[in-house]
Protein backbone atom coordinates (compact mmCIF):
# COMPACT_ATOMS: atom_id res chain seq x y z
CA UNK A 1 0.00 0.00 0.00
CA UNK A 2 1.76 3.37 -0.73
CA UNK A 3 1.70 5.86 1.73
CA UNK A 4 -1.02 8.86 1.19
CA UNK A 5 1.71 11.28 2.45
CA UNK A 6 3.01 10.62 -1.49
CA UNK A 7 0.55 10.47 -3.47
CA UNK A 8 -0.82 13.89 -3.01
CA UNK A 9 -0.93 17.09 -1.09
CA UNK A 10 -3.26 16.35 2.14
CA UNK A 11 -6.65 18.44 0.77
CA UNK A 12 -6.71 16.80 -2.74
CA UNK A 13 -5.76 13.50 -1.23
CA UNK A 14 -8.12 14.20 1.67
CA UNK A 15 -11.63 14.79 -1.10
CA UNK A 16 -15.20 14.69 -0.75
CA UNK A 17 -15.11 11.16 -1.01
CA UNK A 18 -12.26 10.07 0.44
CA UNK A 19 -13.42 11.92 3.66
CA UNK A 20 -16.59 10.11 3.77
CA UNK A 21 -15.36 6.66 2.98
CA UNK A 22 -12.85 7.52 5.93
CA UNK A 23 -14.89 8.85 8.81
CA UNK A 24 -17.40 5.83 8.19
CA UNK A 25 -15.26 3.09 8.38
CA UNK A 26 -15.76 1.31 11.67
CA UNK A 27 -12.27 0.03 11.53
CA UNK A 28 -10.49 4.01 11.67
CA UNK A 29 -12.95 5.05 14.02
CA UNK A 30 -11.87 2.16 16.24
CA UNK A 31 -8.07 2.81 15.47
CA UNK A 32 -8.58 6.48 15.92
CA UNK A 33 -10.13 6.26 18.84
CA UNK A 34 -7.49 4.06 20.02
CA UNK A 35 -4.83 5.90 19.71
CA UNK A 36 -6.40 8.94 21.28
CA UNK A 37 -7.10 7.39 24.09
CA UNK A 38 -3.60 6.49 24.24
CA UNK A 39 -2.78 10.12 23.55
CA UNK A 40 -4.92 11.22 26.28
CA UNK A 41 -3.59 8.29 28.60
CA UNK A 42 0.24 9.37 28.04
CA UNK A 43 -0.30 13.27 28.90
CA UNK A 44 -1.93 12.45 32.13
CA UNK A 45 -3.73 16.19 32.24
CA UNK A 46 -6.48 17.71 34.29
CA UNK A 47 -10.22 17.42 33.42
CA UNK A 48 -11.74 20.62 31.69
CA UNK A 49 -8.55 21.99 30.02
CA UNK A 50 -8.19 23.69 26.53
CA UNK A 51 -6.66 21.77 23.80
CA UNK A 52 -5.77 22.00 20.10
CA UNK A 53 -6.25 19.02 17.68
CA UNK A 54 -4.04 19.53 14.85
CA UNK A 55 -4.93 17.62 11.74
CA UNK A 56 -8.12 16.97 12.95
CA UNK A 57 -9.91 15.96 10.33
CA UNK A 58 -14.07 14.85 10.75
CA UNK A 59 -13.37 15.13 14.16
CA UNK A 60 -12.58 11.26 15.25
CA UNK A 61 -10.02 11.95 17.87
CA UNK A 62 -11.91 15.46 19.04
CA UNK A 63 -14.38 13.62 19.54
CA UNK A 64 -12.70 11.58 22.66
CA UNK A 65 -11.41 14.97 23.83
CA UNK A 66 -15.16 15.78 24.68
CA UNK A 67 -15.67 12.70 26.35
CA UNK A 68 -12.69 11.80 28.32
CA UNK A 69 -12.67 14.59 31.13
CA UNK A 70 -14.42 17.11 29.52
CA UNK A 71 -12.16 19.46 27.47
CA UNK A 72 -12.94 21.76 24.86
CA UNK A 73 -11.50 21.55 21.86
CA UNK A 74 -10.37 23.35 19.05
CA UNK A 75 -9.58 21.46 15.39
CA UNK A 76 -7.30 22.93 13.20
CA UNK A 77 -7.03 20.97 9.48
CA UNK A 78 -6.46 21.80 5.55
CA UNK A 79 -8.88 19.57 4.08
CA UNK A 80 -12.16 21.43 3.70
CA UNK A 81 -13.79 18.36 2.88
CA UNK A 82 -12.41 16.84 6.19
CA UNK A 83 -14.24 19.77 8.38
CA UNK A 84 -17.53 19.72 6.25
CA UNK A 85 -17.57 15.80 7.24
CA UNK A 86 -16.72 17.03 11.09
CA UNK A 87 -19.62 19.76 10.41
CA UNK A 88 -22.27 17.29 9.47
CA UNK A 89 -21.51 15.57 12.44
CA UNK A 90 -21.61 17.65 14.44
CA UNK A 91 -18.48 17.62 16.65
CA UNK A 92 -18.28 19.62 19.72
CA UNK A 93 -14.88 21.27 18.69
CA UNK A 94 -14.48 24.49 17.27
CA UNK A 95 -13.18 24.33 13.38
CA UNK A 96 -10.55 26.25 11.42
CA UNK A 97 -9.31 25.73 8.42
CA UNK A 98 -5.51 26.00 8.65
CA UNK A 99 -2.33 24.64 7.60
CA UNK A 100 0.16 23.47 10.24
CA UNK A 101 3.26 24.14 8.10
CA UNK A 102 2.07 27.77 8.08
CA UNK A 103 2.02 27.86 11.51
CA UNK A 104 -0.55 27.97 14.53
CA UNK A 105 -2.21 30.85 14.45
CA UNK A 106 -2.75 31.68 18.45
CA UNK A 107 -1.46 33.70 20.52
CA UNK A 108 1.31 33.10 23.61
CA UNK A 109 -0.41 30.56 26.07
CA UNK A 110 -3.64 29.47 24.32
CA UNK A 111 -3.34 26.15 25.40
CA UNK A 112 -2.93 23.60 28.21
CA UNK A 113 -2.26 20.68 25.93
CA UNK A 114 -2.14 19.70 22.19
CA UNK A 115 -2.75 16.63 20.14
CA UNK A 116 -2.07 15.76 16.51
CA UNK A 117 -3.56 11.50 15.54
CA UNK A 118 -1.89 10.41 12.37
CA UNK A 119 -1.20 13.96 10.89
CA UNK A 120 2.34 15.52 11.43
CA UNK A 121 3.61 13.33 8.89
CA UNK A 122 2.26 15.13 6.40
CA UNK A 123 4.74 17.77 7.03
CA UNK A 124 8.20 15.61 6.13
CA UNK A 125 6.63 16.02 2.07
CA UNK A 126 7.12 19.01 -0.28
CA UNK A 127 3.72 19.39 -1.54
CA UNK A 128 5.19 22.36 -3.95
CA UNK A 129 8.52 23.13 -5.16
CA UNK A 130 8.24 25.93 -3.11
CA UNK A 131 7.52 24.27 0.00
CA UNK A 132 10.61 23.06 2.08
CA UNK A 133 9.85 20.45 5.00
CA UNK A 134 12.49 21.80 6.78
CA UNK A 135 11.37 25.67 7.44
CA UNK A 136 7.40 24.00 7.83
CA UNK A 137 8.59 22.02 10.72
CA UNK A 138 10.20 24.65 12.07
CA UNK A 139 7.70 26.87 12.00
CA UNK A 140 5.37 24.50 12.97
CA UNK A 141 7.49 23.53 16.49
CA UNK A 142 8.80 27.16 16.60
CA UNK A 143 4.69 28.28 16.86
CA UNK A 144 3.30 25.59 18.58
CA UNK A 145 5.63 25.77 21.35
CA UNK A 146 4.34 29.67 21.57
CA UNK A 147 1.12 28.48 21.41
CA UNK A 148 1.02 26.31 24.54
CA UNK A 149 1.02 27.67 27.86
CA UNK A 150 4.29 26.86 30.20
CA UNK A 151 3.92 23.50 31.02
CA UNK A 152 1.72 22.94 28.19
CA UNK A 153 2.16 19.20 27.17
CA UNK A 154 1.94 17.43 23.58
CA UNK A 155 1.23 14.09 22.03
CA UNK A 156 1.46 13.60 18.40
CA UNK A 157 0.73 10.33 16.47
CA UNK A 158 1.96 9.94 13.94
CA UNK A 159 2.96 7.70 11.42
CA UNK A 160 7.00 8.19 10.25
CA UNK A 161 8.41 6.86 7.03
CA UNK A 162 11.42 5.83 7.94
CA UNK A 163 14.21 6.76 10.82
CA UNK A 164 15.00 9.78 9.02
CA UNK A 165 11.82 11.13 9.30
CA UNK A 166 12.30 10.63 13.08
CA UNK A 167 15.32 12.61 13.27
CA UNK A 168 13.60 15.70 11.19
CA UNK A 169 10.71 15.97 13.24
CA UNK A 170 13.05 15.10 16.60
CA UNK A 171 15.40 17.86 15.82
CA UNK A 172 13.07 20.62 14.74
CA UNK A 173 10.79 19.75 17.94
CA UNK A 174 14.11 20.16 20.11
CA UNK A 175 15.01 23.22 18.43
CA UNK A 176 12.00 24.93 19.26
CA UNK A 177 12.65 24.38 22.41
CA UNK A 178 10.46 21.61 23.48
CA UNK A 179 12.07 18.75 25.86
CA UNK A 180 10.69 15.23 25.66
CA UNK A 181 10.88 12.41 23.09
CA UNK A 182 9.20 9.37 21.64
CA UNK A 183 7.15 6.52 22.85
CA UNK A 184 6.99 3.38 20.68
CA UNK A 185 4.12 1.06 21.03
CA UNK A 186 4.13 -2.53 19.94
CA UNK A 187 7.14 -2.10 19.02
CA UNK A 188 7.72 -5.75 18.20
CA UNK A 189 5.48 -5.95 15.43
CA UNK A 190 6.89 -4.20 12.54
CA UNK A 191 3.55 -2.93 10.49
CA UNK A 192 1.31 -1.91 13.86
CA UNK A 193 3.95 0.36 15.68
CA UNK A 194 2.49 3.26 17.00
CA UNK A 195 4.80 6.50 17.17
CA UNK A 196 3.88 8.86 19.56
CA UNK A 197 5.88 12.37 19.96
CA UNK A 198 5.34 13.07 23.58
CA UNK A 199 6.85 16.68 24.74
CA UNK A 200 6.33 19.57 26.69
CA UNK A 201 6.61 23.41 26.59
CA UNK A 202 9.02 24.82 29.39
CA UNK A 203 10.40 23.14 32.44
CA UNK A 204 8.19 20.44 34.11
CA UNK A 205 9.81 16.94 35.40
CA UNK A 206 8.51 13.97 33.12
CA UNK A 207 6.56 13.07 36.30
CA UNK A 208 3.91 14.85 34.97
CA UNK A 209 3.63 13.00 31.89
CA UNK A 210 2.49 9.45 31.85
CA UNK A 211 5.79 7.70 31.02
CA UNK A 212 5.15 4.56 34.23
CA UNK A 213 4.47 1.22 33.26
CA UNK A 214 5.39 -1.93 32.15
CA UNK A 215 5.62 -3.57 28.86
CA UNK A 216 3.66 -5.55 27.03
CA UNK A 217 2.38 -8.46 28.44
CA UNK A 218 -0.39 -11.58 28.70
CA UNK A 219 -3.42 -9.32 28.71
CA UNK A 220 -2.24 -8.25 25.45
CA UNK A 221 -2.34 -11.97 24.19
CA UNK A 222 -5.81 -12.65 25.46
CA UNK A 223 -6.93 -9.24 23.59
CA UNK A 224 -6.30 -10.25 20.08
CA UNK A 225 -8.37 -14.09 20.78
CA UNK A 226 -10.94 -11.81 21.38
CA UNK A 227 -10.90 -10.01 17.68
CA UNK A 228 -14.39 -12.02 16.80
CA UNK A 229 -16.19 -10.76 19.61
CA UNK A 230 -14.89 -6.52 17.97
CA UNK A 231 -17.22 -6.80 15.00
CA UNK A 232 -20.79 -6.30 16.81
CA UNK A 233 -19.14 -3.57 18.90
CA UNK A 234 -20.32 0.25 18.74
CA UNK A 235 -16.98 2.43 19.08
CA UNK A 236 -17.97 3.77 22.96
CA UNK A 237 -18.31 -0.03 23.82
CA UNK A 238 -14.70 -0.81 22.21
CA UNK A 239 -13.49 2.66 23.73
CA UNK A 240 -14.69 1.16 27.63
CA UNK A 241 -13.13 -1.89 26.58
CA UNK A 242 -9.91 -0.60 25.59
CA UNK A 243 -9.85 1.64 28.83
CA UNK A 244 -10.75 -1.04 30.73
CA UNK A 245 -7.65 -2.96 29.29
CA UNK A 246 -4.87 -0.31 29.41
CA UNK A 247 -6.07 0.12 33.45
CA UNK A 248 -5.72 -3.88 33.96
CA UNK A 249 -2.07 -3.27 31.47
CA UNK A 250 -0.69 -0.78 33.75
CA UNK A 251 0.63 1.04 30.37
CA UNK A 252 3.33 0.61 28.03
CA UNK A 253 6.65 1.51 27.65
CA UNK A 254 8.84 4.13 30.00
CA UNK A 255 10.85 6.97 28.05
CA UNK A 256 13.86 6.57 29.81
CA UNK A 257 14.75 3.29 30.99
CA UNK A 258 13.82 1.24 27.80
CA UNK A 259 15.39 3.47 25.09
CA UNK A 260 18.77 2.52 24.57
CA UNK A 261 20.48 2.30 21.02
CA UNK A 262 19.81 6.26 19.85
CA UNK A 263 20.07 4.83 16.24
CA UNK A 264 16.52 2.70 16.40
CA UNK A 265 15.10 5.04 19.05
CA UNK A 266 15.93 8.58 18.41
CA UNK A 267 14.73 10.58 21.26
CA UNK A 268 16.24 13.78 23.43
CA UNK B 1 -16.31 30.01 15.75
CA UNK B 2 -16.79 30.71 19.31
CA UNK B 3 -15.98 34.04 20.99
CA UNK B 4 -13.53 31.94 23.39
CA UNK B 5 -11.24 30.74 20.41
CA UNK B 6 -11.83 34.65 18.85
CA UNK B 7 -9.87 35.71 22.07
CA UNK B 8 -7.19 33.14 21.12
CA UNK B 9 -6.74 33.66 17.12
CA UNK B 10 -3.97 35.97 16.08
CA UNK B 11 -2.51 36.89 12.29
CA UNK B 12 -1.05 33.81 10.82
CA UNK B 13 1.47 36.17 8.99
CA UNK B 14 5.13 35.40 10.36
CA UNK B 15 6.19 38.85 10.29
CA UNK B 16 2.74 39.93 11.91
CA UNK B 17 3.04 37.48 15.02
CA UNK B 18 6.33 39.68 15.71
CA UNK B 19 3.95 42.67 16.47
CA UNK B 20 1.29 43.23 19.22
CA UNK B 21 -0.80 43.87 16.23
CA UNK B 22 -1.53 40.64 15.30
CA UNK B 23 -4.17 40.50 18.01
CA UNK B 24 -6.94 40.46 18.41
CA UNK B 25 -8.48 40.57 14.97
CA UNK B 26 -11.22 43.12 14.30
CA UNK B 27 -14.49 42.68 13.26
CA UNK B 28 -14.64 46.11 12.28
CA UNK B 29 -15.09 45.56 8.91
CA UNK B 30 -17.75 43.32 7.03
CA UNK B 31 -18.54 42.70 3.56
CA UNK B 32 -21.79 42.44 1.80
CA UNK B 33 -21.08 39.32 0.50
CA UNK B 34 -20.20 37.45 3.45
CA UNK B 35 -22.76 39.44 5.97
CA UNK B 36 -21.73 38.96 9.92
CA UNK B 37 -24.03 36.62 11.20
CA UNK B 38 -23.98 35.41 15.12
CA UNK B 39 -25.78 32.53 16.80
CA UNK B 40 -26.49 30.79 20.13
CA UNK B 41 -25.67 27.49 20.17
CA UNK B 42 -26.36 25.55 23.18
CA UNK B 43 -23.19 23.90 25.14
CA UNK B 44 -23.05 21.54 28.29
CA UNK B 45 -22.07 24.09 31.48
CA UNK B 46 -18.97 23.45 32.65
CA UNK B 47 -18.15 26.27 35.52
CA UNK B 48 -14.61 24.42 35.71
CA UNK B 49 -13.52 24.96 32.42
CA UNK B 50 -14.78 28.44 32.47
CA UNK B 51 -12.95 28.75 35.68
CA UNK B 52 -9.97 27.32 34.72
CA UNK B 53 -9.62 29.21 31.49
CA UNK B 54 -10.73 32.71 32.88
CA UNK B 55 -7.37 34.11 33.83
CA UNK B 56 -6.22 33.80 30.54
CA UNK B 57 -9.14 35.05 28.68
CA UNK B 58 -7.40 38.22 27.20
CA UNK B 59 -9.75 40.41 29.01
CA UNK B 60 -9.37 44.12 26.93
CA UNK B 61 -9.32 42.12 23.58
CA UNK B 62 -12.55 40.33 24.55
CA UNK B 63 -14.03 43.91 25.44
CA UNK B 64 -13.00 45.12 21.79
CA UNK B 65 -14.39 41.81 20.06
CA UNK B 66 -17.64 42.27 21.94
CA UNK B 67 -17.97 45.53 21.19
CA UNK B 68 -17.55 45.28 17.39
CA UNK B 69 -19.79 42.78 17.28
CA UNK B 70 -22.18 44.79 19.27
CA UNK B 71 -22.28 44.28 22.73
CA UNK B 72 -21.48 47.11 24.82
CA UNK B 73 -22.61 45.19 28.30
CA UNK B 74 -19.00 43.29 29.46
CA UNK B 75 -17.48 44.71 32.46
CA UNK B 76 -14.39 46.50 32.56
CA UNK B 77 -12.41 44.34 34.09
CA UNK B 78 -12.21 40.35 34.46
CA UNK B 79 -14.62 39.10 37.04
CA UNK B 80 -12.80 37.92 39.89
CA UNK B 81 -13.83 34.30 40.93
CA UNK B 82 -12.38 31.93 44.12
CA UNK B 83 -14.74 28.87 44.27
CA UNK B 84 -16.03 27.67 40.57
CA UNK B 85 -18.36 25.85 42.50
CA UNK B 86 -20.13 28.58 45.58
CA UNK B 87 -23.76 29.08 44.40
CA UNK B 88 -23.06 33.24 44.46
CA UNK B 89 -20.64 32.61 41.37
CA UNK B 90 -23.10 30.46 39.44
CA UNK B 91 -24.66 33.38 37.40
CA UNK B 92 -21.35 35.02 36.14
CA UNK B 93 -19.88 31.82 35.58
CA UNK B 94 -23.39 30.91 33.13
CA UNK B 95 -22.80 34.32 31.88
CA UNK B 96 -19.30 34.02 30.85
CA UNK B 97 -20.22 30.22 29.58
CA UNK B 98 -23.08 31.64 27.45
CA UNK B 99 -20.51 34.56 26.16
CA UNK B 100 -17.67 32.16 25.55
CA UNK B 101 -18.88 29.23 24.43
CA UNK B 102 -22.43 29.30 23.36
CA UNK B 103 -21.99 32.57 21.12
CA UNK B 104 -20.57 31.31 17.68
CA UNK B 105 -20.04 33.42 15.12
CA UNK B 106 -21.31 32.10 11.95
CA UNK B 107 -20.00 34.47 8.89
CA UNK B 108 -17.76 37.53 8.99
CA UNK B 109 -14.49 38.57 8.54
CA UNK B 110 -11.94 39.66 10.45
CA UNK B 111 -9.55 41.86 9.70
CA UNK B 112 -5.16 41.91 10.84
CA UNK B 113 -4.23 45.05 11.87
CA UNK B 114 -0.88 45.10 10.98
CA UNK B 115 -1.06 43.49 7.21
CA UNK B 116 -4.46 44.04 6.55
CA UNK B 117 -5.24 40.33 5.62
CA UNK B 118 -8.96 39.40 6.04
CA UNK B 119 -9.64 36.06 7.44
CA UNK B 120 -13.33 35.08 6.42
CA UNK B 121 -15.66 33.04 8.62
CA UNK B 122 -18.15 30.56 6.52
CA UNK B 123 -20.14 27.91 7.95
CA UNK B 124 -18.52 29.05 11.36
CA UNK B 125 -15.28 27.68 10.16
CA UNK B 126 -12.30 30.36 9.67
CA UNK B 127 -10.23 30.46 6.61
CA UNK B 128 -6.52 30.84 7.90
CA UNK B 129 -4.83 29.78 4.67
CA UNK B 130 -2.83 32.55 3.35
CA UNK B 131 -2.42 33.32 -0.32
CA UNK B 132 0.65 32.26 -1.46
CA UNK B 133 1.97 35.91 -1.58
CA UNK B 134 1.44 35.89 2.67
CA UNK B 135 3.13 32.49 2.99
CA UNK B 136 7.16 32.76 4.28
C1 LIG C 1 -5.42 10.44 8.91
S1 LIG C 1 -6.27 11.99 9.07
C2 LIG C 1 -6.51 12.05 10.82
C3 LIG C 1 -7.70 12.89 11.22
C4 LIG C 1 -8.05 12.85 12.70
N1 LIG C 1 -6.95 13.34 13.53
C5 LIG C 1 -8.43 11.45 13.12
O1 LIG C 1 -7.81 10.92 14.04
O2 LIG C 1 -9.33 10.87 12.52
C6 LIG C 1 -4.95 13.16 8.78
C7 LIG C 1 -5.44 14.60 8.70
O3 LIG C 1 -4.33 15.49 8.67
C8 LIG C 1 -4.68 16.59 7.85
N2 LIG C 1 -3.50 17.33 7.40
C9 LIG C 1 -2.52 16.90 6.57
N3 LIG C 1 -1.63 17.89 6.35
C10 LIG C 1 -2.06 18.97 7.06
C11 LIG C 1 -1.56 20.30 7.22
N4 LIG C 1 -0.46 20.71 6.58
N5 LIG C 1 -2.23 21.13 8.04
C12 LIG C 1 -3.36 20.73 8.68
N6 LIG C 1 -3.87 19.49 8.54
C13 LIG C 1 -3.24 18.61 7.75
C14 LIG C 1 -5.45 15.95 6.72
O4 LIG C 1 -6.23 16.88 6.00
C15 LIG C 1 -6.27 14.89 7.46
O5 LIG C 1 -7.54 15.36 7.82
ZN1 LIG D 1 -1.30 40.20 9.74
Amino acid sequence: MSRPETTAPPEVFYSETESKKYTSSSRIQHIQAEMTLRALDLLALDPHQHILDIGCGSGLSGEILSQEGGHVWVGMDISPSMLAVALDRDVPGDLLLADMGAGIPFRAGSFDAVISISAIQWLCNADTNTADPKRRLARFFDTLYAALRRGGKVACQFYPRDDRQVEQILGAAKTAGFAGGLVIDDEDKKKNRKYYLILTAGNITTNDINLKGVKIDKQHAARRTSKKNRKEESTKEYINRKKELMRKRGKLVALDSQFTGRKRRPKF
Amino acid sequence: MKLLTANFVQCSVKACSATPKCFPLHFDQQTADVPLELAHEDVDFSPEFIYNILPRIDWPALLITARELGNNMLPETTPEIENPNAPENEQILRDLHTLLLETQIIQGSMRCENCNHIYFIRDSIPNFLLPGHLVQ
